[in-house]
């Protein structure tokens, strides 16, 4: 790369305009789903809740099962207004039965 | 410490063991095991599957969180994956205290609150089929 010499302009990174987004599928979900994960894009800003009015469609039983389920992003639970970044991994928690 | 998931049995000799610490006057040990029925309903065997990195945080956070609470020396959990037999650990927690009060409090709390937020599923077979058990009331909250 060329220097020019001049300062560069104090601009912050853009944010990209779509972002990716691995969302996970457990138990229950997995069977209604086909699948255990499945990538999304989705624009920048997009929150769990957009995440979950995407993987409605084309899933008629999705919606129904949405109620039921917490989520976590990146391990950690969260609430479906969480805001979603680039490359985050986003698992859809059925009711738990551990023990 | 130890936590772990594991897809073999449970090995709670080791689990005891490594509680068993000179200044200990008590160890408590909790097992969930399979049992052969569901509400009457004959059980064949039980399958585990688990979100297994955020279950061994969680299961980590919840004795971290007893250990503090009561002042443990120190805390064994395992929780099994994978396909069980009736009368196999699907659960084995070992607590050691000095005093035996503490013990039989941090054990009940841990497996009770492993119950409500780690992530673990559990599938019962039937003769005629399986399902997937999802208590209602076992919802984890945000935060």
């Amino acid at each position: 790369m060329r220097e020019t010499g001049r300062p560069s302009p104090a601009v912050p990174p853009a944010a990209p305009a779509a972002i990716g987004v691995r969302v996970l599928f457990f138990a229950s979900l997995a069977d209604l789903m086909g699948d255990r994960q499945r990538n999304l894009d989705l624009p920048a800003g997009a929150t769990v809740s957009d995440a979950l009015r995407d993987l409605a469609q084309g899933a008629p039983d999705f919606a129904s099962r949405v109620p039921h389920l917490s989520f976590a992003v990146n391990e950690a639970f969260v609430t479906a207004d969480t805001p979603l970044s680039d490359g985050d991994e986003l698992a859809l928690i059925p009711p738990v039965s551990g023990g | 410490m130890i936590v772990e998931l594991t897809s073999e049995p449970i090995d709670v000799p080791r689990l005891i063991a490594h509680v068993n610490k000179p200044s200990n006057g008590g160890i408590c040990t909790f097992l969930g095991v399979v049992r052969d029925n569901a509400e009457g309903r004959p059980v064949v065997k039980l399958g585990y599957e688990a979100y297994e990195s955020m279950a061994v945080a969680q299961m980590r956070a919840i004795v971290e969180e007893a250990m503090q609470r009561w002042d443990l020396d120190d805390v064994a959990l395992s929780h099994r994956t994978g396909e069980l037999q009736i009368g196999e650990a699907s659960v084995a927690i070992a607590v050691g205290t000095p005093h035996r009060a503490e013990a039989f409090e941090a054990c009940r709390f841990i497996i009770d609150t492993l119950k409500t937020r780690v992530p673990i599923w559990k599938k019962e077979f039937f003769q005629d089929g399986a399902v997937w058990v999802e208590p209602v009331s076992s919802q984890p909250s945000a935060g």
